[in-house]
C-alpha cells in the first residue's frame, strides 16, 4: 500500500520557491493500476519523484511524507520518504519518462540487469544462477533470453521499452511506478506494452502507478485513476465512473476532446494554457479555462472532498 | 476526378545499411502511387506504424529525398526534370510542418526571426513593415498574435502553442499543399485537438491542401477526406476516410483501428507485436502475412495486386475484408 500523506513539494528557483505538488492526500492500495492524468507541467512526474524518493535539489519536500507499506517474502514492511530509496527494485521500482533512453547504449543488457540486483542477493548467488533465471523471466515476459548479450542500441524502441519493463519487474517489487511509459510508441507497440503491463499485474498482483496524459490509455488499463490540475487532484474514483459521469468541469473536457470513430462530428479541444506554477490564480486554478466558472471559484479555492464513497472532486458546483 | 495537384507514380526509395560490401538493401518505399485533386483541398492522412515509410514519402514530397524509382509531379512540375523545378516557387507552394515543436525551432533564435525570415527572404513581403503586417494577420488565424510572439525565445511558449507558431509559418507562402510529419504526436491531449481542428479550419479559409502523416487512426479519421495505409514501404490500402475506418478492407487496417485506446471497447485479445521488422522489408510475398489472422498459402507466396472493391477504394490484399 502506499500512503501519500499531505505531501507538498516545490522547487527551489532564482526567483523563490515554486510549488508543484500541493497536499495531495490520498492512498493507492494493493493489487490494482492506478492512474495518474493530467497535462504536461501539471506536476505528475515530481509527484512519481517524490513517491520514488528521488527528492534532490532543486526538488524539497515541504510537508507530509509517503508512507509504502506491505508484504514481501512472508515479511511485512513499512517504510516512508527518506528510507524509501533503500528498496528501490525490490520493494519499489520506477520506469522512467523516456524510458528508451535510460539504458547504456554500450553497456550489454546482462550487465544491466545484474546491476538492478541488490548487493545481498549477489553475495549469495553466482552471477550465472542471476542470470539464467533472468532469461527466464524474459520467457515469461515473450522476450528472448538471447536479448542479455545484445546492446541497448542494437533494440528497437518498442523492445527496450519491454526490456526496462522486465527490468523493473524481475524483483517482483510491491509497487511499480510507470511514468509516461508509451509516449513516443506508435500505436500497436503501445498496445502490446500496455497489456504487457496488465498481464504483469495479473500475475504479481501489486501495485502499478500509471501516469500518461492519454485518456484513452486510462480508460483501458487503470482500475481507479486520479485528474491532476496544476499541481493538485481534482477528480479521484473509479476509471469507470469517472468516464460515464465525470464531474469536474475539466474531467468533462478531457474525456469529450477525444476524438472516436464512428463520431466525425466537432470535437472541441480545451481552450486557453495551463496556469504557471510560479504565479497561479487564487482561487479555483482552473476557474480562468472554466466555462461554469463563478465569482466563488475566482477567490475561494474548492476543497477536494468525497462526493460518494470512494469518488473525490475539488469543484464549487 | 478533376485535375491533379501532386501525383506520385511508382515512387520508390532504397535505402543501404551496413557496409559498402556486406551492406543490404532496404526498401523504404516501395512502389507507391497517390493523387490528390486540385479543385478542391483535401486532407489526405497517410497512416501506419513507425518504420512503415511514412516519414520518407514525406521527404520525397519535400524533396529532401530524390527516389531512386518514379516520379513525383507537382502542379505539372517533375520531380525528375531539373528544368522544371524552381526552388522560390517550390517553397511558395509546399510547406512543411514537423513533429516536434521544441526541435523545429533553435532554443537560442527567438521565434519572430523564423517568421521574418520566410517572408522577406521569399519576397513574399517588400519591407519590414508589410511582413509585419502579413505575419500578424497570419498568426491570428491559428490563434495568435504578432505582439504576442515577438521578442520571445521558443522556451516561453508551451508545445501546442509553438506547433501553432509552426504552422502559421508554413501558412505565410500562402501554399497549396502543406507537409505535416506527426504534428500532434508531441502534443497533449487536450491541446492535440485544438490543433486538429485548425487542420480543418484553415483548409477552408486559405484553401490548403494538407498531406497529414500519423500513426494516430482516431485523429486521422476526424480531421482527414482520404486515408492511405502503408506497410513496410507499401500502399495496402486508400480511399475516402469514412469508408475505410468504419469498414477497413485491410486486415493491417482493422489491425492499426484495434490498437487506438478507444474509450467504450476495452481491449480483449493479444496483438501481434512487430517484430521481425526487417525480414518482412526483403519478402517478396505480401509483407503483412507474417503478422495476418486470415493469411493463407497464397499470401506468403505472391505480393497481392491492387484492387477496388467497392469502386472508391483501392486495396492490395489478396482476401480484402469487403467484397
Amino acid at each position: 500500500m502506499l500512503k501519500i500523506d499531505h505531501l507538498s513539494t516545490s522547487y527551489r528557483t532564482i526567483d523563490g520557491k515554486v510549488h508543484v505538488v500541493n497536499n495531495l492526500d490520498f492512498t493507492i492500495r494493493d493489487n490494482e493500476i492506478f492512474g495518474i492524468a493530467g497535462e504536461s507541467g501539471c506536476g505528475k512526474s515530481t509527484l512519481l519523484k517524490a513517491i520514488y524518493d528521488i527528492v534532490e535539489f532543486p526538488l524539497e519536500i515541504d510537508s507530509g511524507r509517503v508512507i509504502l507499506s506491505g508484504e514481501k517474502d512472508g515479511r511485512p514492511f513499512s517504510c516512508e520518504s527518506g528510507e524509501i530509496r533503500k528498496t528501490w527494485w525490490n520493494h519499489i521500482s520506477y520506469i522512467p519518462q523516456a524510458a528508451q533512453s535510460v539504458l547504456n547504449p554500450i553497456t550489454r543488457l546482462k550487465a544491466q540487469f545484474l546491476d538492478s540486483v541488490p548487493e545481498k542477493i549477489r553475495e549469495r548467488e553466482s552471477d550465472q544462477h542471476i542470470l539464467r533465471q533472468v532469461g527466464q523471466y524474459l520467457e515469461e515476459l515473450d522476450l528472448s533470453p538471447d536479448l542479455l548479450n545484445a546492446f541497448p542500441f542494437q533494440l528497437s524502441g518498442g523492445m527496450r521499452q519491454r526490456v526496462i519493463i522486465a527490468l523493473a519487474t524481475f524483483l517482483s517489487p510491491n509497487v511499480v511506478l510507470a511514468d509516461e511509459p508509451t509516449t513516443a510508441l506508435d500505436v500497436v507497440v503501445q498496445r502490446g506494452i500496455l497489456m504487457m503491463l496488465m498481464r504483469l499485474q495479473k500475475q504479481l498482483k501489486n501495485t502499478i502507478v500509471l501516469v500518461s496524459h492519454d485518456m484513452g490509455v486510462h480508460y483501458q488499463v487503470t482500475g481507479r485513476m486520479a485528474i491532476m490540475y496544476s499541481g493538485s487532484f481534482v477528480e479521484l474514483g473509479k476509471t469507470e465512473d469517472i468516464f460515464r459521469s465525470p464531474i469536474h468541469p475539466y474531467t468533462t473536457m478531457l474525456i469529450g476532446a477525444l476524438p472516436r470513430v464512428g463520431d466525425r462530428g466537432q470535437k472541441i479541444g480545451i481552450p486557453g494554457q495551463p496556469p504557471a506554477l510560479t504565479d497561479p490564480p487564487s482561487g479555483c486554478r482552473f476557474a480562468p479555462r472554466c466555462p461554469e466558472a463563478t465569482e466563488r471559484c475566482r477567490c475561494e479555492v474548492p476543497a477536494f472532498r468525497e462526493v460518494k464513497p470512494g469518488r473525490f472532486v475539488a469543484c464549487h458546483m | 476526378m478533376g485535375q491533379t495537384f501532386l501525383e506520385l507514380k511508382g515512387v520508390t526509395k532504397i535505402f543501404r545499411i551496413g557496409g559498402i560490401l556486406r551492406g543490404k538493401k532496404l526498401v523504404a518505399v516501395d512502389n507507391v502511387s497517390l493523387a490528390m485533386d486540385s479543385d478542391e483541398p483535401t486532407i489526405l492522412s497517410v497512416v501506419g506504424e513507425s518504420g512503415c515509410g511514412k516519414s520518407t514519402l514525406c521527404r520525397m514530397i519535400l524533396r529532401m529525398y530524390k527516389p531512386d524509382e518514379g516520379d513525383i509531379v507537382l502542379d505539372g512540375h517533375s520531380y525528375s526534370n531539373p528544368k522544371e523545378y524552381n526552388p522560390r516557387q517550390f517553397r511558395m507552394e509546399v510547406q512543411p510542418i514537423f513533429q516536434n515543436p521544441y526541435e523545429s525551432f533553435s532554443a537560442r533564435k527567438k521565434v519572430d526571426t523564423y517568421l521574418f525570415n520566410t517572408a522577406l527572404r521569399l519576397g513574399i513581403a517588400k519591407d519590414h513593415r508589410e511582413a509585419e503586417q502579413r505575419i500578424d494577420e497570419t498568426l491570428r488565424s491559428v490563434g495568435m498574435s504578432l505582439p504576442s510572439v515577438r521578442d520571445k525565445y521558443p522556451t516561453q511558449f508551451s508545445g501546442g502553442e509553438l506547433q501553432r507558431i509552426s504552422i502559421a509559418r508554413a501558412l505565410i507562402t500562402r501554399p497549396k499543399l502543406i507537409v505535416a510529419d506527426e504534428p500532434v504526436a508531441a502534443i497533449d491531449a487536450s491541446m492535440k485537438m485544438n490543433i486538429v481542428n485548425l487542420f480543418r479550419q484553415l483548409k477552408d479559409q486559405y484553401h490548403v491542401s494538407f498531406l497529414y502523416i500519423t500513426h494516430d487512426l482516431s485523429t486521422a479519421y476526424y480531421v482527414s477526406d482520404f486515408i492511405a495505409t502503408l506497410y513496410r514501404g507499401c500502399l495496402v490500402e486508400y480511399g475516402p476516410a469514412r469508408e475505410i475506418m468504419e469498414d477497413p478492407a485491410h486486415p493491417y487496417t482493422e489491425l492499426l483501428m484495434n490498437a487506438v485506446p478507444r474509450v467504450g471497447d476495452k481491449w480483449k485479445e493479444e496483438m501481434a507485436m512487430p517484430d521481425t521488422e526487417d525480414k518482412e522489408y526483403a519478402l517478396s510475398a505480401c509483407k503483412f502475412a507474417p503478422r495476418c489472422p486470415y493469411a493463407t498459402e497464397e499470401c506468403r507466396e505472391k505480393q497481392p495486386e491492387m484492387t477496388n472493391p467497392g469502386k472508391s477504394r483501392k486495396v492490395a490484399c489478396w482476401h480484402p475484408l469487403i467484397s
